[in-house]
């Protein structure tokens, strides 16, 4: 056996959904058929974050990074390269411009080109031990300021670190907790938002699940700073791992007195409480966050007061998002000049984004603010699958904005976003090619904030309804001249008049995609034409001259469509035609076209 | 003699027993609705009306604010399910890579639209905002399992582990 420690980390976060589950238990039971499970040690991690090659096995002291690993490959990998001490080649990811395959994570241009921080120990280290957070220097910042700062230093750095909330607001955390300190009262309260329900965003997910302390320390260090000695995290049902690892987390601290009571002889306590919610994307607003903790309907509230004079149970209350908290480490062990140095003047420190879409390298990347989006999605995204066109990317989930290509070269942070109609919100980046319809797509946002708006007030409940008419009908090859018009005319409204973030940003994602893809737009209303080929029932299949009579078509349609004799040019007969693709698909010599 | 632990009938005397025993765990800690729907749910697949009167009566929270919390949650259900949840995602990047054709084929497949159960009671078929499994798109999960990367051809073999 090889002197140096061997272990064995796999990804069993998101990587699970990719059957990270069973290459786990193959291996498990590789090594106690060979009765080297005592030498070995396998750690279960969370999310690596490049999930497109999950899932994802490393094997240390070499740190091979070994993708796309099957049930299959374990006995290879357990004979050559754990046993035998030679990495095995054709597991290791492959550079799709040179070919090459190389060894270590950090060689490859999906990681090269990041900067990681918040996501440092995702992936790294085991997430249901605490001694492997304390290894790394965990709960460390939790001593400094319990030690060596007072409250009001702590809230000093923050604000100095110029860190602005990551769940979407991008309101600056220092100040935030500096009106929770100034709000009297004997009880506050902190509360962590995970219930991040932004369809394509799950960087959240991937920290609670890849490295739990690092939250829990952010919020003792908050609830030091505001006077706080409980804490709630609500955390989204969708997630059981998020939640379980949670709990271990929250236990083990609690055991070894990182949290509960006299933290590091400070005569500071602090608690942690988990709340599950139950399925409503609107608590992710805080207040209806926190008429959800409190068990009633999850409704948000006018404001003011804000949470920071009257919260949860009328006490102060200071809430942020998982994120958020997650950089409050480096920001304390680190110092602020530091986090300060990185980004840009505004906008300061990282940004975890989700990669999803039309995009060869989905997962999460962790960029400086200011940096490109051509660079995040070309640069760390490796581009468009099958070459195909890039069109737009959908930024900030349903809030937020669809940016075409021209815009791709500004820098990602809060103010330029906000500028053109999006937002970082959570920072969930959504890529789509040519083949996306941009109004299918604005039909699809309102169709998701229309199903989850609360209902209580009418510019939301009811505009969201008639915005979602509106754009069907366009879809469906019913739009009128003056529909365009009267969605912005409905849109400002709604934004100038609704209660809470949820209404007020509905209707960004159809007024980006009016704003720079209009066309698309007037083609379906005037020309009844969908441009991408996506709306069903705009598309129609049609037969050049390329045919040659193989008569494959006719054999593949389902519904008899198609005319033609053998070697004679065929046609399709568009009433009966249903729109399935399947000739286009089959047709060896490209003779058919859509449209 | 035999326990009957569902809620349909059968002993009177120990018909809530279950939910009993969850009522008196939250008794002395606020805010517990949800939590107590949740627990309840999981032991009875479902929230029945008896359910929701008898929450009621112990707990003194009106029946009305409970029916308002049940039906504000998609996660509450107020009539029976199937043995296994299955959740098709409609996320954005679901949507994008083909999300909908997934459940189109699942609609086929096991012959009923989305929101019901299957008349064996063996799947009820739902669709879900977003897993946060977005780099694996287009997703679903079958109960607690998620699978990823779906065609509408690998549907078949999935769905056959649970029958």
């Amino acid at each position: 056996m090889n002197e140096a420690k061997r272990e064995v980390l796999i990804c069993a976060g998101g990587c699970i959904s990719s059957g990270s589950n069973k290459v786990q238990a193959a291996l498990r039971r590789e090594l106690i058929d060979r009765g080297l499970d005592r030498d070995i040690r396998i750690v279960g991690t969370g999310c690596h974050g490049f999930c497109e090659m999950g899932p994802l096995v490393t094997v240390y002291p070499e740190g091979a990074f070994y993708v796309r690993v099957q049930e299959s490959d374990v006995k290879e990998i357990v004979e050559k390269h754990l046993i035998g001490g030679e990495v095995v080649e054709r597991l290791l990811y492959q550079d799709p411009v040179s070919n090459e395959r190389i060894l270590h994570s950090e060689d490859i241009d999906f990681y090269k080109k990041q900067m990681r921080f918040v996501l440092a120990n995702c992936g790294h280290i085991d997430a249901e031990d605490i001694n492997a957070y304390l290894e790394v220097g965990g709960y460390k910042a939790l001593e400094k300021a319990l030690t060596e700062m007072t409250p009001d230093d702590v809230i000093e750095e923050v604000k100095a670190a110029g860190l602005r909330g990551r769940g979407g607001g991008g309101f600056p955390t220092g100040l935030k907790w500096g009106f929770a300190r100034k709000s009297p009262g004997e009880k506050k309260y902190v509360v962590c938002n995970a219930d991040e329900g932004d369809p394509g965003a799950f960087m959240d997910r991937s920290i609670l699940e890849g490295d739990p302390h690092r939250l829990l320390e952010g919020m003792a260090i908050c609830g030091y700073a505001i006077g706080a000695d409980e804490g709630y995290i609500y955390v989204r049902a969708e997630y059981p791992l998020a939640i379980k690892r949670l709990k271990i987390a929250i236990k083990q601290a609690m055991a070894e007195g990182y949290l509960g009571e006299n933290i590091f002889d400070s005569g500071f306590n602090f608690t942690i409480k988990i709340k599950e919610g139950a399925g409503a994307f609107v608590c992710g607003e805080e207040t209806a966050l926190l008429a959800s903790i409190e068990g009633k309907r999850g409704m948000p509230r006018p404001r003011p007061p804000f949470p920071a004079v009257s919260g949860l149970w009328g006490k102060p209350t200071n809430i942020n998002n998982v994120e958020t908290f997650a950089n409050i480490y480096d920001i304390i062990t680190r110092g602020s000049a530091w986090y300060a140095s990185i980004g840009t003047e505004k906008s300061k420190g990282t940004k975890v984004f989700a990669l999803t879409g039309k995009i060869n390298n989905t997962g999460l990347a962790e960029v400086p603010m200011g940096i490109t989006m051509r660079e995040i999605i070309f640069g760390i995204g490796g581009g468009i699958p099958n070459g195909k066109k890039f069109k737009a990317v959908q930024i900030g989930g349903p809030s937020g904005g669809c940016l075409p290509e021209e815009l791709l070269d500004m820098p990602v942070d809060y103010d330029s976003l906000t500028k053109i109609g999006a937002m970082v919100g959570s920072g969930g980046l959504v890529v789509m090619d040519e083949s996306t319809c941009m109004v299918d797509v604005a039909r699809f946002f309102l169709n998701f904030t229309q199903s989850e708006s609360c209902g209580k007030c009418t510019p939301c409940r009811e505009g969201t309804k008639r915005m979602l008419e509106i754009l069907t009908r366009i879809t469906q090859g019913k739009g009128e001249e003056g529909d365009i018009e009267l969605l912005e005319d409905l849109c400002y409204k709604i934004k100038d008049t609704a209660l809470c973030g949820l209404g007020q940003t509905a209707p960004n994602p159809i007024l980006s995609t009016i704003k720079y893809f209009r066309h698309e737009y007037e083609a379906h209303i005037r020309e009844k034409r969908c441009p991408a080929g996506s709306c069903t029932r705009l598309i129609g299949y049609r037969i050049t001259d390329n045919c040659k009579g193989c008569s494959l078509c006719k054999k593949v349609c389902p519904a008899n469509a198609i005319i033609g004799d053998i070697k004679q040019k065929h046609t399709i007969d568009a009433s009966v035609c249903l729109k399935c693709g399947a000739c286009m698909e089959k047709c060896p010599f490209k003779a058919i076209e859509k449209g | 003699m035999e326990k009957h632990s569902c809620c349909c009938g059968g002993n009177k005397g120990n018909e809530f027993e279950k939910l009993d025993a969850i009522l008196e765990k939250y008794r002395e800690s606020k805010g517990t609705l949800i939590p107590i729907l949740q627990e309840v749910q999981n032991v009875y697949g479902y929230l029945s009306k008896e359910v929701l009167i008898h929450i009621a009566q112990k707990t003194q929270i009106p029946i009305s604010q409970i029916y308002g919390v049940a039906t504000f949650y998609s996660q509450f259900h107020l009539n029976p399910r199937g043995k296994h949840i299955i959740r098709v995602c409609q996320g954005t990047a679901c949507h994008v890579r083909g999300g909908a054709k997934i459940l189109a084929a699942l609609e086929e497949l096991l012959e009923v639209n989305a929101g019901e159960t299957t008349r064996d009671l063996n799947f009820t078929l739902e669709t879900v905002a977003c897993i946060g499994a977005c780099g694996l798109a287009p997703v679903m999960m079958v109960d607690e399992e998620p699978y990823g990367r779906l065609t509408p051809e690998a549907l078949p073999a999935i769905l056959d582990q649970y029958r």
